[in-house]
Protein backbone atom coordinates (compact mmCIF):
# COMPACT_ATOMS: atom_id res chain seq x y z
CA UNK A 1 0.00 0.00 0.00
CA UNK A 2 1.48 3.50 -0.89
CA UNK A 3 -0.05 5.62 2.21
CA UNK A 4 2.51 8.58 1.76
CA UNK A 5 2.10 8.91 -2.08
CA UNK A 6 -1.91 8.91 -2.13
CA UNK A 7 -1.45 10.89 0.79
CA UNK A 8 0.67 13.35 -0.16
CA UNK A 9 -0.64 13.50 -4.20
CA UNK A 10 -2.00 17.22 -3.14
CA UNK A 11 0.90 18.65 -2.42
CA UNK A 12 3.09 19.88 -4.97
CA UNK A 13 6.77 18.72 -4.77
CA UNK A 14 9.31 21.61 -4.39
CA UNK A 15 12.34 21.87 -2.75
CA UNK A 16 12.95 20.90 1.12
CA UNK A 17 12.91 23.53 3.09
CA UNK A 18 16.25 25.14 4.31
CA UNK A 19 15.65 27.99 7.15
CA UNK A 20 18.68 29.96 8.09
CA UNK A 21 19.94 28.93 11.86
CA UNK A 22 19.77 32.52 12.79
CA UNK A 23 16.65 32.37 15.71
CA UNK A 24 17.69 32.07 19.36
CA UNK A 25 17.49 28.50 20.63
CA UNK A 26 13.79 27.68 21.63
CA UNK A 27 14.34 24.42 23.30
CA UNK A 28 17.31 22.66 24.05
CA UNK A 29 17.75 18.74 24.83
CA UNK A 30 20.47 17.06 25.66
CA UNK A 31 22.10 13.80 26.43
CA UNK A 32 18.58 12.27 26.86
CA UNK A 33 18.97 8.83 28.84
CA UNK A 34 15.90 6.42 29.53
CA UNK A 35 15.85 2.63 29.99
CA UNK A 36 13.29 0.29 30.66
CA UNK A 37 14.58 -2.47 33.05
CA UNK A 38 17.10 -3.75 31.07
CA UNK A 39 16.67 -2.52 27.84
CA UNK A 40 18.42 0.98 27.36
CA UNK A 41 15.88 2.94 24.53
CA UNK A 42 17.39 5.79 24.47
CA UNK A 43 21.27 6.55 24.57
CA UNK A 44 21.83 10.24 24.68
CA UNK A 45 19.74 12.49 22.43
CA UNK A 46 20.05 15.89 21.75
CA UNK A 47 18.65 18.09 19.70
CA UNK A 48 18.43 21.64 19.25
CA UNK A 49 14.93 23.76 18.54
CA UNK A 50 14.99 27.57 17.04
CA UNK A 51 12.11 29.70 17.00
CA UNK A 52 10.28 28.25 13.86
CA UNK A 53 11.79 25.23 13.10
CA UNK A 54 10.33 22.25 12.49
CA UNK A 55 11.84 19.24 13.23
CA UNK A 56 11.28 15.51 12.04
CA UNK A 57 12.11 12.62 13.87
CA UNK A 58 12.42 9.45 11.89
CA UNK A 59 13.38 5.71 12.30
CA UNK A 60 12.34 2.55 12.54
CA UNK A 61 9.83 1.51 15.40
CA UNK A 62 11.71 0.83 18.42
CA UNK A 63 14.38 3.32 17.34
CA UNK A 64 13.34 5.24 20.28
CA UNK A 65 11.92 8.59 18.81
CA UNK A 66 8.39 8.37 20.39
CA UNK A 67 10.03 7.92 23.93
CA UNK A 68 12.48 10.97 22.98
CA UNK A 69 9.14 13.54 22.43
CA UNK A 70 7.54 11.84 25.61
CA UNK A 71 10.88 12.39 27.98
CA UNK A 72 10.38 16.45 26.36
CA UNK A 73 7.39 17.09 28.47
CA UNK A 74 8.12 14.22 31.32
CA UNK A 75 5.20 11.90 30.37
CA UNK A 76 8.09 9.64 30.64
CA UNK A 77 10.23 10.20 32.99
CA UNK A 78 14.20 10.40 31.56
CA UNK A 79 16.82 8.81 33.94
CA UNK A 80 19.58 11.25 32.67
CA UNK A 81 19.58 14.50 30.40
CA UNK A 82 18.64 18.44 30.46
CA UNK A 83 15.75 19.82 29.20
CA UNK A 84 16.06 23.44 28.69
CA UNK A 85 13.16 26.06 27.56
CA UNK A 86 14.24 29.59 26.81
CA UNK A 87 17.48 29.04 28.60
CA UNK A 88 16.02 27.99 31.70
CA UNK A 89 16.42 24.03 32.57
CA UNK A 90 14.26 21.94 34.24
CA UNK A 91 15.65 20.77 37.51
CA UNK A 92 15.26 17.56 38.23
CA UNK A 93 15.06 15.95 41.78
CA UNK A 94 16.01 12.88 43.36
CA UNK A 95 12.11 10.59 43.68
CA UNK A 96 11.38 7.85 45.60
CA UNK A 97 13.21 4.47 44.88
CA UNK A 98 15.95 6.19 42.78
CA UNK A 99 13.61 7.58 40.54
CA UNK A 100 14.19 11.08 38.81
CA UNK A 101 11.27 13.78 38.60
CA UNK A 102 11.36 17.27 37.49
CA UNK A 103 10.45 20.16 39.95
CA UNK A 104 6.34 20.28 39.64
CA UNK A 105 6.26 23.93 39.15
CA UNK A 106 9.09 23.52 36.20
CA UNK A 107 6.85 21.23 35.05
CA UNK A 108 3.35 22.43 35.35
CA UNK A 109 5.37 25.71 33.23
CA UNK A 110 6.46 23.75 30.70
CA UNK A 111 3.71 21.87 29.91
CA UNK A 112 1.51 24.81 29.49
CA UNK A 113 4.03 25.71 26.90
CA UNK A 114 4.65 23.03 24.86
CA UNK A 115 1.04 21.17 23.60
CA UNK A 116 1.03 17.63 22.19
CA UNK A 117 -0.97 15.91 19.55
CA UNK A 118 -0.77 11.84 19.83
CA UNK A 119 -1.17 9.26 17.74
CA UNK A 120 -4.39 8.00 19.11
CA UNK A 121 -6.11 11.58 19.46
CA UNK A 122 -6.47 10.73 23.20
CA UNK A 123 -9.63 13.48 23.28
CA UNK A 124 -11.56 12.99 26.33
CA UNK A 125 -14.37 10.94 24.73
CA UNK A 126 -16.73 12.28 27.89
CA UNK A 127 -16.91 15.53 26.66
CA UNK A 128 -18.09 17.37 23.71
CA UNK A 129 -15.34 19.10 20.79
CA UNK A 130 -16.32 22.39 22.17
CA UNK A 131 -15.23 21.09 26.33
CA UNK A 132 -12.06 19.15 24.87
CA UNK A 133 -10.55 22.31 23.20
CA UNK A 134 -11.59 24.66 25.88
CA UNK A 135 -10.78 22.25 29.16
CA UNK A 136 -7.05 23.09 29.53
CA UNK A 137 -7.51 26.59 28.89
CA UNK A 138 -9.77 27.00 31.36
CA UNK A 139 -8.49 24.96 33.54
CA UNK A 140 -4.57 25.05 33.45
CA UNK A 141 -4.06 28.66 32.01
CA UNK A 142 -7.19 30.35 33.95
CA UNK A 143 -8.91 31.53 30.44
CA UNK A 144 -12.45 32.40 31.19
CA UNK A 145 -15.47 30.34 29.72
CA UNK A 146 -16.42 32.89 26.86
CA UNK A 147 -12.74 33.72 25.72
CA UNK A 148 -11.97 30.14 25.84
CA UNK A 149 -15.07 29.12 23.32
CA UNK A 150 -14.02 32.00 21.38
CA UNK A 151 -10.61 30.62 20.80
CA UNK A 152 -11.92 26.81 20.44
CA UNK A 153 -14.13 28.15 17.51
CA UNK A 154 -11.62 29.82 15.72
CA UNK A 155 -9.18 27.13 16.33
CA UNK A 156 -11.72 24.97 14.96
CA UNK A 157 -12.41 26.90 12.03
CA UNK A 158 -8.63 26.74 11.39
CA UNK A 159 -8.10 23.21 11.47
CA UNK A 160 -11.12 23.19 8.61
CA UNK A 161 -13.86 21.74 10.94
CA UNK A 162 -17.07 23.13 10.96
CA UNK A 163 -18.78 24.77 13.32
CA UNK A 164 -21.46 22.44 14.08
CA UNK A 165 -19.00 19.60 14.96
CA UNK A 166 -17.89 21.76 18.64
CA UNK A 167 -21.42 19.97 20.36
CA UNK A 168 -20.27 16.39 19.40
CA UNK A 169 -18.73 13.61 21.11
CA UNK A 170 -15.56 12.80 19.44
CA UNK A 171 -16.52 9.22 18.80
CA UNK A 172 -19.29 10.32 16.67
CA UNK A 173 -16.13 12.48 14.51
CA UNK A 174 -14.11 10.29 11.84
CA UNK A 175 -10.16 9.57 12.65
CA UNK A 176 -8.96 12.43 10.62
CA UNK A 177 -11.73 14.68 12.17
CA UNK A 178 -10.98 13.78 15.84
CA UNK A 179 -6.99 14.35 15.08
CA UNK A 180 -8.05 17.96 13.65
CA UNK A 181 -10.12 18.54 16.98
CA UNK A 182 -6.66 17.78 18.60
CA UNK A 183 -4.66 19.89 17.01
CA UNK A 184 -7.24 22.18 17.43
CA UNK A 185 -7.06 21.79 21.27
CA UNK A 186 -3.20 22.06 20.95
CA UNK A 187 -3.73 25.89 19.51
CA UNK A 188 -6.13 26.52 21.78
CA UNK A 189 -3.21 26.97 24.33
CA UNK A 190 -1.56 29.00 22.17
CA UNK A 191 1.96 26.75 23.16
CA UNK A 192 5.27 27.81 21.72
CA UNK A 193 5.97 24.11 20.52
CA UNK A 194 3.47 22.02 19.64
CA UNK A 195 4.78 18.50 20.31
CA UNK A 196 3.01 15.59 17.17
CA UNK A 197 3.29 12.36 18.21
CA UNK A 198 2.97 10.10 15.07
CA UNK A 199 -0.18 11.99 14.36
CA UNK A 200 -1.53 10.17 10.88
CA UNK A 201 -0.06 6.49 11.67
CA UNK A 202 -3.48 5.65 13.79
CA UNK A 203 -5.45 7.33 10.45
CA UNK A 204 -7.08 5.46 6.88
CA UNK A 205 -5.06 5.88 4.51
CA UNK A 206 -8.10 8.67 3.30
CA UNK A 207 -7.50 10.31 6.04
CA UNK A 208 -4.33 11.15 6.51
CA UNK A 209 -3.84 14.00 3.97
CA UNK A 210 -6.74 16.29 5.55
CA UNK A 211 -4.22 16.25 8.98
CA UNK A 212 -1.20 16.55 6.44
CA UNK A 213 -2.47 19.61 5.25
CA UNK A 214 -3.43 21.02 8.78
CA UNK A 215 -0.36 20.48 9.93
CA UNK A 216 1.73 22.01 6.97
CA UNK A 217 -0.33 25.37 7.57
CA UNK A 218 0.96 25.43 10.80
CA UNK A 219 4.52 24.87 9.55
CA UNK A 220 3.87 27.28 7.15
CA UNK A 221 3.11 30.00 9.82
CA UNK A 222 6.88 29.31 11.39
CA UNK A 223 5.32 27.60 14.41
CA UNK A 224 8.39 25.68 16.19
CA UNK A 225 7.13 22.15 16.01
CA UNK A 226 8.74 18.35 16.81
CA UNK A 227 7.28 15.84 14.77
CA UNK A 228 7.60 12.21 14.88
CA UNK A 229 6.67 10.72 11.84
CA UNK A 230 6.77 8.13 8.96
CA UNK A 231 5.59 9.73 6.48
CA UNK A 232 9.00 10.81 4.83
CA UNK A 233 7.71 13.19 1.83
CA UNK A 234 6.15 15.21 4.26
CA UNK A 235 9.08 15.19 6.58
CA UNK A 236 11.08 16.26 3.43
CA UNK A 237 8.30 18.76 3.06
CA UNK A 238 7.94 20.82 5.77
CA UNK A 239 11.07 20.33 8.13
CA UNK A 240 14.15 22.27 9.02
CA UNK A 241 15.65 19.45 10.72
CA UNK A 242 15.58 15.84 10.51
CA UNK A 243 16.87 13.72 13.63
CA UNK A 244 17.27 10.05 12.28
CA UNK A 245 17.12 7.48 14.92
CA UNK A 246 18.67 4.34 15.03
CA UNK A 247 18.70 1.92 18.21
CA UNK A 248 18.50 4.88 20.88
CA UNK A 249 21.24 7.49 19.13
CA UNK A 250 20.94 10.09 16.48
CA UNK A 251 22.44 8.25 13.56
CA UNK A 252 21.99 11.42 11.08
CA UNK A 253 20.91 14.75 11.42
CA UNK A 254 20.68 17.74 9.24
CA UNK A 255 18.38 19.58 6.85
CA UNK A 256 15.02 17.78 4.85
CA UNK A 257 17.77 17.37 2.62
CA UNK A 258 19.52 14.02 4.31
CA UNK A 259 16.22 12.42 2.79
CA UNK A 260 17.31 12.95 -0.56
CA UNK A 261 21.34 12.09 0.17
CA UNK A 262 21.76 10.43 3.13
CA UNK A 263 24.94 9.93 4.25
CA UNK A 264 25.03 7.14 6.81
CA UNK A 265 24.67 3.84 5.31
CA UNK A 266 21.81 2.82 7.76
CA UNK A 267 19.53 5.89 6.90
CA UNK A 268 20.05 4.91 3.22
CA UNK A 269 18.74 1.23 4.24
CA UNK A 270 15.91 2.69 6.08
CA UNK A 271 14.98 5.17 3.53
CA UNK A 272 15.10 2.69 0.92
CA UNK A 273 13.10 0.16 2.81
CA UNK A 274 10.11 2.46 2.30
CA UNK A 275 7.98 2.90 -0.34
CA UNK A 276 8.47 6.44 -1.78
CA UNK B 1 -59.51 -4.32 52.53
CA UNK B 2 -61.15 -0.86 52.63
CA UNK B 3 -60.82 -1.09 56.15
CA UNK B 4 -57.32 -1.54 55.66
CA UNK B 5 -57.09 1.42 53.40
CA UNK B 6 -58.54 3.94 55.83
CA UNK B 7 -57.06 2.51 58.31
CA UNK B 8 -53.27 2.51 57.53
CA UNK B 9 -53.50 4.41 54.14
CA UNK B 10 -51.92 7.33 55.83
CA UNK B 11 -49.22 5.13 57.21
CA UNK B 12 -48.13 3.29 54.29
CA UNK B 13 -47.73 6.62 52.20
CA UNK B 14 -47.20 8.83 54.73
CA UNK B 15 -47.22 9.47 58.46
CA UNK B 16 -48.32 7.09 61.67
CA UNK B 17 -49.24 9.84 63.33
CA UNK B 18 -45.90 9.76 65.52
CA UNK B 19 -43.43 10.73 62.64
CA UNK B 20 -42.77 9.85 59.24
CA UNK B 21 -43.47 6.17 58.00
CA UNK B 22 -44.49 4.48 55.22
CA UNK B 23 -42.91 5.62 51.63
CA UNK B 24 -41.98 8.84 53.32
CA UNK B 25 -39.49 7.09 55.13
CA UNK B 26 -38.13 4.50 53.30
CA UNK B 27 -37.35 7.09 50.84
CA UNK B 28 -35.74 9.17 53.90
CA UNK B 29 -33.77 6.04 54.62
CA UNK B 30 -32.53 5.48 50.97
CA UNK B 31 -32.08 9.31 49.84
CA UNK B 32 -29.56 9.56 52.97
CA UNK B 33 -28.25 6.79 52.71
CA UNK B 34 -26.84 7.01 48.57
CA UNK B 35 -26.09 10.58 49.06
CA UNK B 36 -23.97 10.28 51.83
CA UNK B 37 -22.99 7.26 50.04
CA UNK B 38 -22.25 8.80 46.94
CA UNK B 39 -19.91 12.01 48.54
CA UNK B 40 -18.21 9.80 50.52
CA UNK B 41 -17.76 7.35 47.98
CA UNK B 42 -15.52 9.43 45.34
CA UNK B 43 -12.39 10.62 47.32
CA UNK B 44 -12.38 7.06 48.67
CA UNK B 45 -12.46 5.45 45.59
CA UNK B 46 -9.74 7.72 44.38
CA UNK B 47 -7.98 6.38 46.98
CA UNK B 48 -8.75 3.18 46.58
CA UNK B 49 -6.72 3.18 42.92
CA UNK B 50 -3.94 5.55 44.18
CA UNK B 51 -0.49 4.40 43.94
CA UNK B 52 0.41 4.96 47.61
CA UNK B 53 -0.22 2.01 49.45
CA UNK B 54 -0.99 3.96 52.60
CA UNK B 55 -4.27 5.62 50.73
CA UNK B 56 -5.37 2.57 49.03
CA UNK B 57 -5.07 0.00 51.85
CA UNK B 58 -7.10 1.13 54.43
CA UNK B 59 -10.07 1.61 51.53
CA UNK B 60 -9.32 -2.09 50.80
CA UNK B 61 -9.82 -3.23 54.26
CA UNK B 62 -13.21 -1.29 54.63
CA UNK B 63 -14.56 -2.01 51.59
CA UNK B 64 -13.82 -5.68 52.17
CA UNK B 65 -15.01 -6.10 55.58
CA UNK B 66 -19.13 -4.35 54.67
CA UNK B 67 -18.76 -6.04 51.55
CA UNK B 68 -18.14 -9.16 52.93
CA UNK B 69 -20.62 -8.93 55.87
CA UNK B 70 -24.34 -9.17 55.36
CA UNK B 71 -25.95 -5.54 56.05
CA UNK B 72 -28.43 -6.87 58.55
CA UNK B 73 -25.45 -7.84 60.72
CA UNK B 74 -24.06 -4.45 60.20
CA UNK B 75 -27.21 -3.11 61.61
CA UNK B 76 -27.51 -5.28 64.33
CA UNK B 77 -23.83 -4.17 65.36
CA UNK B 78 -24.89 -0.36 64.65
CA UNK B 79 -28.03 -0.42 66.50
CA UNK B 80 -27.48 -3.16 69.62
CA UNK B 81 -23.87 -4.31 69.42
CA UNK B 82 -22.02 -0.57 69.73
CA UNK B 83 -24.40 0.37 72.53
CA UNK B 84 -23.44 -2.14 74.58
CA UNK B 85 -19.95 -0.92 74.72
CA UNK B 86 -19.58 0.96 77.81
CA UNK B 87 -17.14 3.41 76.09
CA UNK B 88 -20.24 4.54 74.01
CA UNK B 89 -22.20 4.75 76.42
CA UNK B 90 -19.76 6.94 78.58
CA UNK B 91 -19.64 9.51 76.04
CA UNK B 92 -22.43 12.07 75.97
CA UNK B 93 -22.09 12.26 72.00
CA UNK B 94 -21.94 8.68 71.00
CA UNK B 95 -24.55 7.82 73.27
CA UNK B 96 -27.05 9.95 72.25
CA UNK B 97 -25.91 9.02 68.29
CA UNK B 98 -26.17 5.44 69.43
CA UNK B 99 -29.54 5.20 71.38
CA UNK B 100 -31.63 6.75 68.30
CA UNK B 101 -32.84 4.08 66.23
CA UNK B 102 -33.22 5.92 63.17
CA UNK B 103 -29.19 7.23 63.34
CA UNK B 104 -28.37 3.78 63.98
CA UNK B 105 -29.72 2.47 60.81
CA UNK B 106 -28.69 5.35 58.66
CA UNK B 107 -25.13 5.02 59.66
CA UNK B 108 -25.01 0.97 58.48
CA UNK B 109 -26.63 2.15 55.24
CA UNK B 110 -24.28 4.73 54.12
CA UNK B 111 -21.51 2.67 55.44
CA UNK B 112 -22.71 -0.58 53.66
CA UNK B 113 -23.94 1.28 50.19
CA UNK B 114 -20.67 3.86 50.46
CA UNK B 115 -18.35 0.45 50.18
CA UNK B 116 -20.50 -1.06 47.12
CA UNK B 117 -19.96 2.31 45.54
CA UNK B 118 -16.76 2.61 45.88
CA UNK B 119 -15.91 -0.48 44.38
CA UNK B 120 -17.77 0.50 41.68
CA UNK B 121 -16.17 3.71 40.80
CA UNK B 122 -13.46 2.15 41.53
CA UNK B 123 -13.19 -0.14 38.48
CA UNK B 124 -15.05 2.83 36.68
CA UNK B 125 -11.58 4.68 37.16
CA UNK B 126 -9.25 1.94 36.29
CA UNK B 127 -11.54 1.85 33.13
CA UNK B 128 -10.79 5.21 32.31
CA UNK B 129 -8.68 4.69 28.65
CA UNK B 130 -4.98 5.66 29.60
CA UNK B 131 -4.22 8.11 26.79
CA UNK B 132 -7.06 10.12 28.42
CA UNK B 133 -5.44 10.36 31.81
CA UNK B 134 -2.01 10.94 29.99
CA UNK B 135 -3.71 13.55 27.77
CA UNK B 136 -4.59 15.84 30.76
CA UNK B 137 -1.17 15.32 32.38
CA UNK B 138 0.37 16.59 29.28
CA UNK B 139 -1.93 19.36 29.25
CA UNK B 140 -0.81 20.82 32.56
CA UNK B 141 -3.92 18.88 34.72
CA UNK B 142 -2.27 17.71 37.44
CA UNK B 143 -3.57 16.36 41.30
CA UNK B 144 -7.19 17.45 42.61
CA UNK B 145 -7.80 19.37 39.14
CA UNK B 146 -6.91 16.49 37.06
CA UNK B 147 -9.53 13.94 39.73
CA UNK B 148 -11.80 17.24 39.76
CA UNK B 149 -12.44 17.78 35.83
CA UNK B 150 -11.44 14.71 34.05
CA UNK B 151 -11.25 11.51 36.10
CA UNK B 152 -13.95 12.09 37.98
CA UNK B 153 -16.47 13.26 35.60
CA UNK B 154 -15.18 10.11 33.09
CA UNK B 155 -15.77 7.26 35.72
CA UNK B 156 -19.62 8.53 37.32
CA UNK B 157 -20.42 8.36 33.29
CA UNK B 158 -19.46 4.73 32.94
CA UNK B 159 -20.79 4.13 36.25
CA UNK B 160 -23.64 4.88 35.58
CA UNK B 161 -25.43 1.31 34.93
CA UNK B 162 -23.54 -0.30 37.59
CA UNK B 163 -24.36 2.78 40.39
CA UNK B 164 -28.29 2.21 39.25
CA UNK B 165 -28.00 -1.10 40.24
CA UNK B 166 -26.46 -0.60 43.61
CA UNK B 167 -29.22 2.17 44.21
CA UNK B 168 -32.17 -0.23 43.39
CA UNK B 169 -30.38 -2.92 45.13
CA UNK B 170 -30.11 0.16 48.30
CA UNK B 171 -33.69 0.79 47.91
CA UNK B 172 -34.82 -2.98 48.82
CA UNK B 173 -32.02 -3.00 51.71
CA UNK B 174 -33.68 -0.65 53.34
CA UNK B 175 -36.66 -2.84 54.21
CA UNK B 176 -34.23 -4.21 56.74
CA UNK B 177 -35.05 -0.73 58.88
CA UNK B 178 -38.17 -2.23 60.40
CA UNK B 179 -35.50 -4.88 62.49
CA UNK B 180 -34.76 -1.81 64.20
CA UNK B 181 -38.03 -0.39 64.70
CA UNK B 182 -37.75 2.06 62.07
CA UNK B 183 -41.32 2.72 60.83
CA UNK B 184 -40.45 1.86 56.88
CA UNK B 185 -43.03 0.44 54.18
CA UNK B 186 -42.47 -2.68 55.63
CA UNK B 187 -42.52 -2.04 59.40
CA UNK B 188 -46.50 -0.46 58.48
CA UNK B 189 -47.35 -3.40 56.50
CA UNK B 190 -46.18 -5.52 59.32
CA UNK B 191 -47.83 -3.85 62.34
CA UNK B 192 -51.64 -3.74 59.58
CA UNK B 193 -50.85 -7.86 58.89
CA UNK B 194 -50.32 -8.09 62.77
CA UNK B 195 -53.54 -5.87 63.38
CA UNK B 196 -56.15 -7.34 60.75
CA UNK B 197 -54.53 -10.40 59.51
CA UNK B 198 -55.04 -9.61 55.26
CA UNK B 199 -51.25 -11.03 55.55
CA UNK B 200 -51.97 -11.22 51.34
CA UNK B 201 -53.36 -7.41 51.26
CA UNK B 202 -50.83 -5.92 53.76
CA UNK B 203 -47.75 -7.73 52.00
CA UNK B 204 -48.82 -6.56 48.43
CA UNK B 205 -49.52 -3.32 49.42
CA UNK B 206 -46.13 -3.00 50.55
CA UNK B 207 -44.19 -4.94 47.18
CA UNK B 208 -46.30 -2.87 44.95
CA UNK B 209 -45.24 0.80 46.68
CA UNK B 210 -41.63 -0.65 46.46
CA UNK B 211 -42.51 -1.75 42.62
CA UNK B 212 -43.65 2.00 42.41
CA UNK B 213 -40.28 3.34 43.60
CA UNK B 214 -37.90 0.88 42.17
CA UNK B 215 -39.95 1.76 38.58
CA UNK B 216 -39.62 5.09 39.05
CA UNK B 217 -35.65 5.03 39.87
CA UNK B 218 -35.03 2.93 36.56
CA UNK B 219 -36.52 5.58 34.99
CA UNK B 220 -34.26 8.29 36.06
CA UNK B 221 -31.45 6.57 35.11
CA UNK B 222 -32.88 6.10 32.03
CA UNK B 223 -32.91 9.59 31.68
CA UNK B 224 -29.50 10.42 32.92
CA UNK B 225 -28.00 7.49 31.09
CA UNK B 226 -29.45 9.77 27.89
CA UNK B 227 -27.63 12.56 29.35
CA UNK B 228 -24.70 11.47 30.11
CA UNK B 229 -23.71 8.20 28.06
CA UNK B 230 -24.61 9.36 24.66
CA UNK B 231 -21.43 10.12 24.15
CA UNK B 232 -20.32 5.64 24.47
CA UNK B 233 -23.08 4.68 21.89
CA UNK B 234 -22.31 6.61 18.38
CA UNK B 235 -24.79 4.21 16.41
CA UNK B 236 -28.04 5.50 18.54
CA UNK B 237 -26.67 8.73 17.87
Amino acid sequence: MNQSAQALAAYPVDEPVVKPATAAIKLQVEGIHKRYGEHEVLKGVSLNARHGDVISLIGASGSGKSTMLRCINFLEQPDAGVITLDGISIEMRQGRAGTRAPHQDQLQNLRTRLAMVFQHFNLWSHMTVLENITMAPRRVLGVSAAEAEKRARMYLDKVGLPGRVADQYPAFLSGGQQQRVAIARALAMEPEIILFDEPTSALDPELVGEVLKVIQTLAEEGRTMLMVTHEMGFARQVSSQVLFLHQGRVEEHGDARILDHPNSERLQQFLSNRLK
Amino acid sequence: MIELFQQYGLAYLFSDGTGLSGVAMTLWLFIISVVFGFFLSIPLALARVSEHVWLRWPVEVYTYLFRGTPLYIQLLICYTGLYSLEVVQDNALLNQFFRNALNCTLLAFVLNTCAYTVEIFAGAIRNIPHGEIEAARAYGLHGWRLNLFVVVPAALRRALPAYSNEMILMLHATSLAFTATVADILKVARDANAETFLTFQAFGIAALLYMLLSFALVGLFRLAERRWMRFLVPTRG
